[in-house]
Order: C-alpha cells, then structure tokens, then sequence
C-alpha cells in the first residue's frame, strides 16, 4: 500500500488538489453571506488578493494620471480661449433647450403624481477612479478606488455621463470596490426601447457584447433605436441611457426569440473614471431645479428681446397704409366672380352662431329684395341640411326660390364685399 | 581530481531560480494581467500568468511544483474576478503538471519545442475553462474555435520573449 502512494505519488496529489478545489466550487455555490455574493471565506480571500493588488494599481494609476493631466493641462491651455467660447454658447443653447422641456417635464411629474407613480432623481453620486480589471475577457469586473468610506454599497448603480456602466458588486475596503460590468455574462439589467416601447433584460454575452434576450420578434426594432433603462429591476436610474440598437438576429437557443444586440452609449473598454450614484431621492436635487430656474430666465430674457427687436422692425400697418394713401383693401382677397357660400362674408361670425340652430347665410340687401317673408314659420328653416348659398336669405323651404334666379348683378363682387346686415332665422 | 556528476537526466537538467523570483514573477506577471487591460483592453485576451506557470513547471520539471504552482497562480486570480475561487486553480494545475511531466521527456530549452508546447496547453487551458464551466458550473459559455486558437497564438507569442527574459535568471544545480 505504501509503495503505491509512493508511486503515484505526483498524480495522487494533483487528484487531490483538483478534488479540494471542485469540493470549493461546489462550497461556494451554496453559501453566501447576507449584503455579500460570496461566502465568508471566500471573501476574505478576495480582500487579502485586492488588499495586496490595489496599492500597487493605485500608484500606478496616480503615476500615469498625474503624467497625463499634467501634459494635458499644458497643451489645454493653447486652445481655451476658443473652447471656452464655444462652451459658453454651447451652455446658454443647452438653457434654452431645457427651458422648453422643463415644463413638459413638469406636465409630465404632474401626471406620474396623478398615477402615484414614484419619480427616482440621482441625488448624490461619487466620481471613481478606476484602478485595475479582473485581468479577463471572461468576466468583466472592474475595481475602483472609491469603497466604504465614501459611502459606496454593494449594487448601488455605477454610471458615466454617456449611459450605465454597471453596478457594484463588492466593496472590499474602505478605498476598493469591484464594480460588475453590464456586458458581463452574469450581469442583468431591465431595458426598454425607447420608440418600440418594448421591455427586455439585458445582459453580455461570452464576446463581451451586449444584448437584450428574450424579445419577441418584431419588425418595428430598427438598428440605431435607443435604448434606455426601464428602471424594473430597482437599481439603475429610470430613463437613463443604455445603447443603441446595433443589430437584431435570432436567438438559436431559444427559438421564435430574438437577440437584440447593443452598441453601449458608454464605452465599457475604456472607462478611466465612473460616477457611483451613492443616492436617489423622488425630488429635484436641488441645482437642478436652480438650473432650470436660471434656463427660464434666460428664455424669458430672449423672449424679451425678440419682441423689443419685433417693435424695432418695419412693419406694415393699416393706419399708416391709408395716411400713405395706399388701400387697405389691397389685403382684400379678390371678388368672386360667381359669389357661393364659401365667399368671404358669406358665412356668419362663430359668436353669432348657437348650438342647435342653423347656420344662415349673410345676404347683401341689394342681392335679396325679397328676402323679408311673410312666414314665421322658422322651424322649417331649420330643416335645411346644408347652409344656404348666399344668395337670398330664407325663412321656409316654400319661400326658397331657385338660386339662379338671383339677379347676376346683385351677387355682383361689390355687393359681396360690402355685406348689408341680414336678417337671421329665429327659431 | 574532483568530478560533478549527476545520478540522473533529471537532475542533470532541473534548472533553479532565486526565490525573489519565483515569487515575484508569477505575482507580477498576475499584476500585469490586471492593470494592462485598463489602458488596452485588448491585452484581457492573453494569459500571462499562464505563461509563467508553464516557464516554471517546464523549467523545474516537477510535477508537483507545477500543480501547486498552478493552483495558486488560478486561486489568486480566481480572486480578481467574481467568479468562484477554483476555475482557474483547476485549470492551471492540470497545465502545470502536463507542462512538468511533458519536460521530462522532451528538451524544452529548444525554442520550437517550447512553442508548440506553449501552443498546445494554452488551447487545452481554454477547453478545461470551457468544461469546468459548463459542467462544474453550469453557466454556458460560447465557444469559439476561431477566437480559442487566436488566443493560444498570441499567449505563445508573447511566451516565447518572456520565457528568454525568465531564462536569464536560471541557475544550474
């Protein structure tokens, strides 16, 4: 027997080492730790192996962070001038442009309060520097040095000014937190499209791309839609933007889905610094809503100057036409030859007309020499299905005479440019 | 007169390195693994620590050297991802004690020797990650002949340099 362990003694060990680490795997599995993914031990270990990286990834990061910034704060400075003016108008468009959203906005928060539906604001957020990678195209994790000192928590949202990034995972000391990735095969995140209007999940895939599962084929997802996060699954901010539709292909694995795959609005492999959003709260933060207060400021200031510039312009006004002795008249349109209902004039005011009563047709005195009949009969009248043409005012159906037997001159173009006061059905 | 000899083909080519580093270089080459691909991202397809547990399993021609060496090398950067502890420790122990038993037979100082060597575990370190995923884990994972082999020839590629850089610091016992 002892010659036997003796013998095999090399692959007896390299079972036994294979052995203890799958006995780990299948460990690791079953247990974790409440607030963390992972077991106690196995935690641990990932602080010692983060504690005895980070330090050293830290200074690296600080060495090429303060070579870079101080090259490029040199070379920033030959252009400022230029990208500050830019800036600045670039700024007061932005204003203009958020005064005229903030109150569909506002309409909008009036109508989710009506539904009781609750409005999530990022509040606080923490900027991070990253600081090394899993070292992997197998999984996507990130570590930053931002951790619980600055209030960071495990699953609190991680995002750039371009979209989501991902959220965090772990915080594995006061200045360390790994951040999962959203292309990460094991990440997931809710979507929504945002023409469409289709909910989905999102997730990597093993190439690192991202991709939303499990969507039903329809026509109507076209390349380039954007796509925003829904908010369903309680962590990243609602609205927020996620990526852009690259390409629609069907799901082999789950047959009739589809896969929607994602360009990211943020580049996910490149990310030098990451905001953590540390805090949401259901109302405005407060320099947002002084934001928007100065953008309604400038707008009205602009809205101000427009009209000072529109008294300042030539205009032309019809009081001014006639001392200049030109005809008021030449606004006019031109007369009608064969003058019908739809001839200006013709139709009466909408304040003279009441619900319920037929419109009646505005007549020129010389044009209806007998429009004055004997009948009151007005119900009749109302009978008529279609306003009469403006030839003659009538009171009942029998007194209607035919129209063409209305005198040519008296629907002569002056006559239906000076209209006489007409008489109206009384019902 | 005095003469060296040596009572077998093993010892007579085991080669040893200082302690700093055979220390040192399997935990610098795991730093540089995970800093790298921060500026380019690229790098996150190589496997640097894997080369360096292949140069030192093939170097000391141990066995078991090769499967602890390999095991900690995996643990260690099992812990940089959020994945279990153990993938990589499974993977790069069997590397390790392949690359060592694989020394004892062939001249691994031939640098055509040490390519196809380098080739062929690189592709089967894949296809152990591939199985211990899929049927330890049960988390599918794609797989991609195309991107696998791409990724044994670039771990070879860069091997070969770093397996010349490592040979400078060899003694001969």
């Amino acid at each position: 027997m002892e010659s036997f362990f003796v013998r095999y003694r090399n692959p007896l060990l390299l079972v036994a080492l294979v052995l203890l680490q799958v006995i780990l795997l299948a460990s690791q599995i079953r247990r974790s730790v409440p607030g963390s993914t992972d077991g106690a031990q196995v935690r641990l270990v990932r602080l010692w192996v983060e504690g005895t990286e980070s330090p050293f990834e830290s200074l690296l990061h600080g060495i090429g962070h303060g070579v870079r910034s101080t090259w490029s704060n040199y070379f920033a400075l030959r252009g400022v001038k230029k990208d500050n003016d830019q800036l600045k108008a670039e700024i007061d468009r932005l204003r203009l442009e958020q005064a005229a959203m903030a109150e569909d906005a506002r309409q909008g928060q009036r109508l989710q309060a009506l539904l009781d539906f609750k409005q999530h604001y990022l509040a606080s957020t923490v900027a991070a520097q990253v600081i090394g990678t899993s070292g992997t195209d197998l999984s996507r994790v990130l570590y930053v040095d931002k951790g619980s000192r600055d209030g960071v928590k495990p699953d609190m949202p991680v995002i750039t000014r371009d979209g989501i990034v991902g959220k965090v995972r772990e915080v594995l000391g006061p200045h360390t937190a790994q951040l999962l990735l959203i292309n990460d095969q094991t990440s997931g995140a809710g979507v929504l499209l945002e023409k469409t209007r289709i909910r989905g999940v999102l997730r990597g895939n093993t190439y690192g791309q991202l991709e939303v599962v499990n969507v039903m084929p329809d026509d109507r997802i076209q390349a380039g839609e954007s796509i925003i996060a829904s908010g369903g699954d309680q962590i990243f901010p609602r609205g927020y933007p996620v990526g852009k539709v690259d390409k629609v292909q069907r799901d082999p694995a789950h047959d009739p889905y589809v896969q929607v795959l994602v360009t990211p609005s943020a580049n996910l492999s490149r990310l030098e610094e990451v905001l953590i959003v540390t805090g949401q709260s259901q109302t405005q933060p407060g320099n947002v809503a002084e934001d928007i207060a100065t953008s309604e400021a400038l707008a009205e200031q602009q809205k101000k100057a427009a009209e000072v510039m529109a008294e300042k312009l030539p205009t032309v006004k019809p009081e001014q036409m006639e001392a200049d002795g030109l005809s008021p008249a030449l606004h006019q349109p031109p007369p009608a030859i064969h003058p019908d209902r739809f001839t200006t004039g013709a139709t009466p005011a909408a304040s003279a007309m009441q619900p319920g009563v037929t419109p009646t047709a505005t007549v020129p005195v010389a044009a209806a020499p007998k429009a004055k009949s004997e009948s009151s009969d007005a119900a009749a009248g109302l009978d008529a299905p279609h306003p009469v043409p403006p030839v003659k005012k009538l009171k009942t159906p029998a007194e209607k005479p035919p129209a063409q037997k209305a005198p040519a001159d008296q629907s002569s173009p002056g006559a239906a440019a000076a209209p006489a006061p007409a008489a109206t059905v009384n019902p | 007169m005095a003469t060296l000899s040596y009572t077998t083909r093993r010892q007579a080519v085991e080669q040893t390195f200082p302690l700093a580093v055979m220390v040192i270089a399997p935990l610098l080459a795991i730093f540089i693994q995970a800093y790298v691909p921060k500026i380019f991202p690229r790098f996150a397809m190589l496997d640097l620590p894997l080369v360096v547990t292949l140069y030192f399993s093939l170097a000391r021609r141990s066995q078991i050297y090769g499967a602890i060496l390999g095991t900690s090398v995996g643990i260690w950067q099992d812990a940089l991802t959020q994945l279990p502890l153990g993938i990589n420790g499974i993977c790069k122990a069997i590397l390790g004690y392949m690359a060592a038993s694989v020394s004892m037979r062939l001249d691994v100082d031939n640098q055509g020797t040490r390519l196809l060597l380098v080739l062929t575990l690189s592709f089967i370190n894949s296809v152990l990650h591939l199985c211990v995923m899929r049927w330890l884990l049960n988390v599918h994972q794609d797989w991609s002949w195309g991107m696998e082999v791409l990724r044994a020839v670039l771990n070879t590629a860069v091997a070969l340099p770093i397996f010349v850089l490592l040979d400078m610091f060899r003694q001969r016992s």
